[in-house]
């Protein structure tokens, strides 16, 4: 996997950009660059990238948050740091930007300067399982909302076809034909697929480009969920 | 296999709202629950329907009473704050006995407190919410699954009782992804012959209001309205056991809480402590019936909420107090760990309190 300079997800709320941006961050760290991400989600108060900050720090990657992230304040501020990582050229950066138009908007005070240096990624992340991307023509609509929002083009696509807990290599296998569309009707070519580490053994030497994930484990997660769907759900 | 898709809480609500029906949305921005108004102002205008975001909620809860007059499917939603300033419409609602559908996100209080998730406003859905003698269906879902199924539910409660039914969910489940499906969602329709449609000349007119300046007519109403909620006691009471058979004790939890209750169930029986739970899914009705029973059969009882103990005195209201009943609890947007549960399990087992 060739890396960027500058590495940034954006995508559909919810397409699960922070969880790969996370894990493509350590991946960078285990390839042994110096590596900072940049949690640039100004929308939404839960499920940060901070939720990993100990994995990120043991792995010596910088972890630069809002300095309100997980705590009360719902105050979209952005952090005076995240400069340092267009600035600072030596470092390999990873940019969590906020989901759809909103999110994006985050994103256009950095832009000259990401396109100026002109070492970058800005991938979307595109997961067919979510209810208001499920046709690419609708998750070329978000592309474009974003990138009119961000003011940075798109260069790549990330297949992260999954339905949490109940994801199998088959989830992932049948995303295939809507990545080629996508990728077909914007003309981005399909970078990686991101899945779960035990979905991604499944998916090895099958599909190519592969970016392994260790999930964070929460707090309401519900062991005998795993696995493909129960006949009888566990709640409702 | 029913298709899946993969959803936020909130988005669930909103769009097992639209399949049930509903096509007026009226409300105003709050975290938790922004992506209910986000979901219905994206999808309302395609299907024909009405997205409103009004200059405030007491507008919207206005707006919500007007269509529930009109005869409509109608919803709104919002989280702890903004349901204080609904309350005054709810009440005009419930006075008024028309159907209405209402959603609270719930977020850390009193006043604007924090955005983190918490069930302290319990005491406030179960006792009506405004002024005067009411109640709400009151729905408390534990997954996004159940955010869509007790959505529909909700709808088709509110129409068959002429009452507002409330999802009471808290910001970790609007706020965390599950995969769910919507094909087996069953919805109602009912014939609302006391909607304000306009007359035609054909028939006299309809009149929804909750001004009775006669006393007798007033306490008349009253006593009428008890009634019906005494047949949504009798029938609409749903709660789900697991591990009761032979446990000793029991621990009670809805929402989010019963999660993390049930992984501490699992972790004591690993122990050997025959612990089981109930978890009540209408918190109004509440499944006092159950509980009366299990009384019976426990010793202890354990109440975890996300509080300072709210539902803790239905419990006890409902075992009569001949069982200990004990409290395991955060608050502020915190929320008990397994490992804190399961503690209380162990004490409860050694019999304190």
């Amino acid at each position: 996997m060739d890396h960027k300079r500058v590495t940034l997800f954006a995508g559909h709320y919810g397409s699960g950009k922070t969880n790969i941006a996370v894990n493509y961050a350590l991946l960078l760290s285990r390839d042994g660059k110096k590596t900072a991400i940049a949690d640039l989600d100004i929308v939404n108060p839960y499920f940060r990238t901070r939720d990993s900050a100990s994995e990120l720090e043991a792995a010596g990657v910088d972890l630069i948050s809002p300095q309100f992230a997980n705590s009360n304040v719902d105050l979209p501020a952005l952090p005076a740091e995240a400069y340092r990582l267009v600035e600072d050229r030596s470092l390999f950066a990873v940019m969590d930007i906020g989901g759809d138009d909103r999110g994006a908007y985050a994103l256009g005070r950095y832009a000259p300067f990401i396109l100026e240096e002109g070492n970058y990624r800005m991938a979307f992340v595109a997961n067919p399982c979510r209810p208001l991307t499920k046709t690419p023509e609708e998750a070329l609509e978000v592309m474009r909302e974003i990138e009119a929002a961000g003011g940075v083009p798109f260069t790549a696509i990330v297949n992260n076809a999954n339905l949490a807990h109940e994801t199998t290599a088959e989830t992932v296998l049948a995303a295939i034909p809507y990545m080629e569309k996508l990728s077909q009707l914007s003309g981005l070519p399909v970078w990686m697929t991101a899945a779960e580490e035990s979905v991604a053994a499944e998916l090895a030497g099958r599909i190519p480009s592969l970016l392994p994930m260790k999930l964070q484990k929460k707090y309401f997660d519900l062991p005998e969920q795993k696995g493909p769907p129960k006949a009888r759900p566990l709640f409702g | 296999m029913a298709e899946r898709v993969l959803m936020k809480g909130n988005e669930a609500i909103a769009e097992a709202a639209i399949r049930a029906g509903c096509r007026h949305y009226f409300g105003y921005p709050i975290t938790p629950q922004t992506e209910v108004a986000a979901y219905m102002a994206k999808r309302m205008p395609k299907i024909g329907g009405v997205f409103l975001q009004a200059e405030s909620e007491i507008a919207s809860i206005n707006m919500v009473y007007g269509a529930a007059a009109a005869g409509m499917r109608v919803m709104t939603s919002s989280s702890s704050p903004g349901i204080s300033l609904k309350g005054e419409g709810l009440s005009y609602i419930a006075g008024s006995d028309v159907p209405a559908f209402v959603v609270n996100v719930q977020r850390g209080g009193p006043g604007l407190g924090g955005i983190q998730p918490s069930q302290s406003d319990y005491f406030q859905a179960t006792r009506g919410g405004g002024h005067g003698d009411y109640h709400m269906i009151v729905l408390a879902p534990a997954s996004v699954q159940e955010m869509a199924s007790l959505t529909v539910r909700g709808f088709n409660l509110a129409d068959r009782y002429l009452m507002t039914a409330m999802i009471l969910a808290d910001g970790t489940i609007g706020q965390m992804m599950e995969p769910i499906t919507f094909e087996d969602v069953e919805v109602e329709t009912f014939e609302k012959p006391w909607a304000l449609t306009g007359t035609k000349m054909q028939r006299n007119h309809n009149i929804v209001n909750s001004l009775y300046l006669k006393p007798d007519e007033l306490e008349r109403k009253n006593f009428e309205r008890y009634e019906r909620y005494r047949v949504v006691e009798e029938n609409e009471v749903l709660y789900e056991e697991y591990q009761m058979h032979d446990a000793e004790i029991c621990v009670v939890a809805f929402g989010i809480a019963s999660r993390v209750a049930r992984n501490a169930v699992v972790s004591a029986r690993k122990e050997g402590i025959r612990v089981g739970l109930i978890r009540p899914i209408t918190l109004w009705p509440f499944p006092s019936r159950v509980l009366r029973q299990a009384a019976e059969q426990v010793r202890h009882f354990v109440c975890v909420e996300l509080n300072m103990g709210q539902m803790i005195e239905d419990v006890r209201l409902a075992t009569g107090c001949i069982r200990p009943v004990s409290l395991c609890n955060r608050t502020g947007g915190m929320i008990p760990s397994p490992e804190q549960v399961l503690q209380s399990i162990r004490e409860a087992r050694k019999g304190g309190n």
